[in-house]
């Protein structure tokens, strides 16, 4: 919607076949890329012109394209989702780029998160701590009416800023130790705010921590690249409510 | 070829009474029968998700079937606004007879009053269920829930969750079906779609997936198959439906011989952020409860390119206020629509395009200061800004309509079963609840109402009926549609053309949008009906799919949903063309009041209009649903 200048962008994009054979950066150049351009639809014209000379196109994850399914992921310039802050790389555009700009764009880089194919990784970790614990066991005809079980506006808003992450897994993809943490804590912190989560707590954060340690992802070493990273603005401060939550557990837990 | 009168088999009785007596009236099966039993569950949308949880809490065995890395991403994560229940909890004159009396009237008296009095009942449990998962809907500083009001209805009966309730919703169903993936009960396929229905001796009995890494085909068995793939606005290219929906599992389970209901309802919905240029691969909506403090405007006079804060006062004209002085901005989602594009076509549109008008909350800021409006609406507007650079807070909004929901889906009975025995439609997939128009904050409603309080017990009714038997997967049936669906895919590769399928799908979609969006009239129908089949001999001969079938190829994926979306739209345009009236999101420009507003012809067309495939570019069967209205009314909508 602003005035149009054309932009012309080398891009050096990771390829890799498949998990199995090693990857390797391609360069690549790409000419008339409006500012309004969001990062995925300059993608996706590399992908066009890709497909018109019979070369396969870059393959990378995404869908909703605005910014809530979690599903797009890509470490752009060494940092996951962008320079932007608090955005994701469907909801990065182009006017944050200059002309002749190199852009570097990789795949989340984390053990438990491995590259399937170019950009895409198998995220499927995320889903084994959720059902590890992410959840309160009620079924469905149980419930009583809503407003039987209060809850204060603070802790509300404090449960909705955890809850709201999109399971992306740039916390991963930014920490050195591909620490998981900020993701459990979030989950483990929504409940815990919650009193509806209270009757499991005290499994649910053992159990959840016990699946993220199994899965091969690191601890935290509070460097905070995590919630600097984060799209959605999740603040470490529910790694810290997860760790009290944990140690309250780990010495009062019936099974100990 | 003779056109059939469905029965949707609606209870007998008053309505308030009709779903009591159906429960009752359903057969049961004893919990050590239910795990005899498998089900194949397609799509983890609210209405998949809740299903598979549900059904696996009862002890069946369920598959779930989802296209994406996890059930957590399904679109349904996008919806923003709300849920609505008639929960009363403002004390504002709400009631379960108000929310199906303003449903079946939002819906432009095209839905069947039954389901909709089912729905409205069950939306109260759907509250209660969410809020024990731990959902973390909005609460007042006494604790208890907050609502807010709505477009169609003139109570605040819409619970939300800031402006991300359906992820919210999802995330409390996903979580639900997560914890029975942990007790083992359900088996999840994730990067996983259904390329093709089974069926045995006339049942649904099974479907074909293909796996999205390894390309692989498989056959999964069931005593019966569910589908909650969500609709299918993707067919106009540009629409906020996230990437990879499409139609393609209900548009195989129709050519198999379910039912196709109301191809032509779609919903256009008033509050997306305009299109930007040729290289849009989606539009993006907001929230429509904007409209809740923002007031809509273009300039009076035409062609004025003034920026919008030298365009004084009095040389603005609020339009929907002006016209509807009762509900103002907060019209239904197609009255909205239609008149932005009322005022584009007067050239009173603003933008660069033209294709635009304003939403402005100036006022509101002033009455309630900048802290309020952002705390209600804060997301949405830094949303907002990311995407255009223009920062709300200090200039109004620009907002122009777009596809957003399908009403029209796979025709299903009260117990939301299909034309196939054995195959059930849930949530946006079917096309039971919204009639011609959907109101705001009910498609989660119906989601969730279809998975967490409909199908366990409409499912076990089947089942009571049907006892588990051989059925194995090695019945020749399903080696065979494994073959045809193999070979359909080998095809697209062996096209060899020159053209990505992307090029095709955007041209569909402009013919889409042109002739089959928000004004339709029978030459621009009969020319889509000529275009379409062109473009897809076309997409037959020209495609080029790159890559290997067996790993990872995006535009193998691609093309077998477009492969569909060019056979429904064909369909869409011919539902709309005889379906000689306007009514909700089916505006006929041929049939609208002096005032413009839609005009119905309830003699003529007070029915379901339901599909039947005839085979490959033969003319499909239009069979008919009559409705009747026994407890409200039919009546010329009037929101003035």
């Amino acid at each position: 919607m602003s005035e149009q200048k054309l932009m012309t962008l080398n891009l050096k994009i990771w390829r890799q076949k498949n998990s199995a054979t090693k990857g390797e950066f391609v360069d690549y150049r790409i000419e008339g890329v409006s500012q309004d351009m969001s990062f995925l639809e300059m993608l996706d014209v590399l992908n066009d012109n890709l497909v018109k000379e019979g070369k396969e196109p870059v393959v990378f994850d995404h869908d909703c394209r605005e910014g809530i399914c979690g599903m797009c992921s890509l470490m752009i310039n060494g940092l996951p989702h962008g320079p932007e802050k608090e955005t994701t790389t469907c909801q990065l555009h182009m006017r944050k780029f200059h002309d002749n700009d190199t852009i570097v764009i990789e795949p989340w880089r984390a053990k438990p998160f491995p590259v399937i194919k170019d950009l895409m990784v198998d995220r499927n970790a995320f889903d084994r701590i959720i059902e590890a614990g992410g959840f309160t066991s009620v079924t469905v005809g149980n419930a009583q009416d809503a407003n039987a079980i209060l809850v204060s506006k603070d802790n509300a808003e404090l449960a909705m800023d955890a809850a709201q992450c999109v399971g992306c897994g740039a916390c991963v993809a930014s920490c050195k130790n591909a620490s998981a943490m900020l993701f459990v804590g979030a989950k483990v912190s929504q409940f815990a705010l919650l009193p509806q989560g209270q009757i499991e707590a005290q499994t649910r954060v053992l159990n959840m921590v016990k699946k993220m340690d199994e899965l091969g992802f690191g601890n935290c070493s509070n460097e905070g690249e995590c919630e600097a990273s984060c799209p959605k603005g999740i603040s470490i401060s529910n790694i810290a409510r997860m760790n009290r939550e944990y140690v309250k557990a780990a010495f009062c837990h019936k099974s100990l | 070829m003779t056109i059939k009168k469905l029965d949707g088999k609606i209870p007998e009785g008053r309505v308030q009474d009709k779903w009591e007596n159906h429960k009752f009236k359903l057969k049961l099966v004893n919990p050590s029968n239910k795990r005899k039993y498998r089900v194949i569950v397609v799509g983890t949308g609210l209405a998949g998700a809740s299903a598979a949880a549900s059904l696996s809490e009862l002890g069946y065995n369920v598959d779930v079937f989802c296209i994406q890395d996890s059930p957590r991403r399904a679109h349904s994560i996008a919806a923003q606004g709300g849920i609505n229940a008639a929960k009363n909890y403002p004390n504002d004159g709400d009631s379960v007879w108000r929310l199906f009396y303003d449903t079946v009237k939002g819906g432009d008296y095209r839905a069947r009053e039954a389901n909709v009095y089912r729905l409205s009942q069950v939306s109260n449990n759907i509250i209660d269920q969410c809020a024990a998962q731990g959902v973390p809907f909005a609460r007042e500083y006494g604790g208890y829930l907050s609502n807010r009001s709505f477009g169609g209805a003139q109570v605040s009966r819409t619970f939300y969750a800031r402006g991300q309730t359906g992820q919210q919703l999802l995330l409390g169903a996903y979580s639900s079906l997560m914890k029975e993936i942990a007790k083992g009960k359900i088996k999840l396929y994730t990067r996983t779609e259904m390329v093709d229905l089974v069926m045995v001796d006339g049942r649904a009995r099974g479907i074909i997936s293909r796996n999205l890494v390894t390309g692989e085909f498989q056959k999964h068995v069931a005593d019966a198959v569910i589908l909650a793939t969500g609709g299918y606005g993707n067919v106009f290219y540009l629409s906020t439906n996230a990437m990879a929906s499409n139609c393609s599992a209900a548009w195989r389970a129709y050519r198999k011989g379910a039912y196709f209901a109301n191809p032509c309802y779609t919903q256009i919905h008033p509050t997306c952020i305009p299109v930007h240029g040729e290289h849009q691969s989606k539009l993006t909506l907001m929230s429509e409860s904007l409209r809740n403090d923002g007031r809509v405007w273009v300039p009076k006079k035409q062609g004025d390119k003034r920026p919008p804060g030298q365009i004084p006062m009095e040389e603005r004209d609020y339009y929907l206020e002006r016209i509807y002085p009762s509900f103002g901005n907060l019209v239904p989602r197609d009255v909205a629509s239609r008149n932005a594009k009322l005022q584009a076509d007067q050239n009173k549109g603003v933008g660069p395009s033209g294709l635009a008008v304003y939403l402005d909350f100036q006022d509101a800021i002033k009455r309630d200061g900048e802290d309020v409006i952002k705390a209600k609406y804060g997301n949405l507007f830094d949303m907002y800004q990311r995407i255009t650079d223009h920062n709300p807070y200090q200039v109004p909004m620009m907002i122009y309509p777009a596809v957003h929901y399908t009403m029209g889906g796979l025709w299903v009975d009260y117990n939301l079963m299909s034309s196939i025995e054995g195959l059930f439609v849930l949530g946006e997939a079917n096309f039971s609840d919204h009639g011609a128009n959907r109101l705001g904050a009910s498609a989660l409603m119906q989601g969730l109402a279809d998975g967490y309080f409909v199908i366990p017990y409409t499912l076990g009714g089947y089942f009571g009926e049907h006892r588990p038997d051989s059925v194995k997967i090695d019945h020749p049936e399903f080696e065979k549609c494994l073959k045809t669906s193999s070979e359909k895919y080998k095809r697209f590769q062996s096209i060899g053309g020159k053209r990505p399928v992307d090029d095709f799908h955007r041209e569909l979609g402009k013919i889409m949008w042109e002739n089959v969006g928000m004004g339709r009239n029978e030459k621009g129908l009969k020319q889509a009906l000529s275009q379409i089949p062109e473009l897809k001999k076309e997409f037959y001969k020209d495609i080029r799919i790159p890559g290997s079938p067996a790993e990872v190829n995006v535009e193998l994926e691609k093309a077998g949903r477009i492969a569909d979306f060019l056979e429904l739209g064909e369909l869409m345009a011919l539902d709309a063309l005889e379906r000689k009236e306007s009514c909700g999101g089916h505006f006929r420009e041929e049939h609208q009041t002096p005032e413009n507003e839609a005009m119905r012809d309830d003699e003529n067309f007070a029915h379901v209009a339901a599909w039947e495939f005839q085979g490959e570019d033969k003319t499909p069967i239009r069979n008919v649903e009559e409705l009747t209205f026994e407890n409200i009314k039919l009546t010329q909508r009037s929101y003035k």
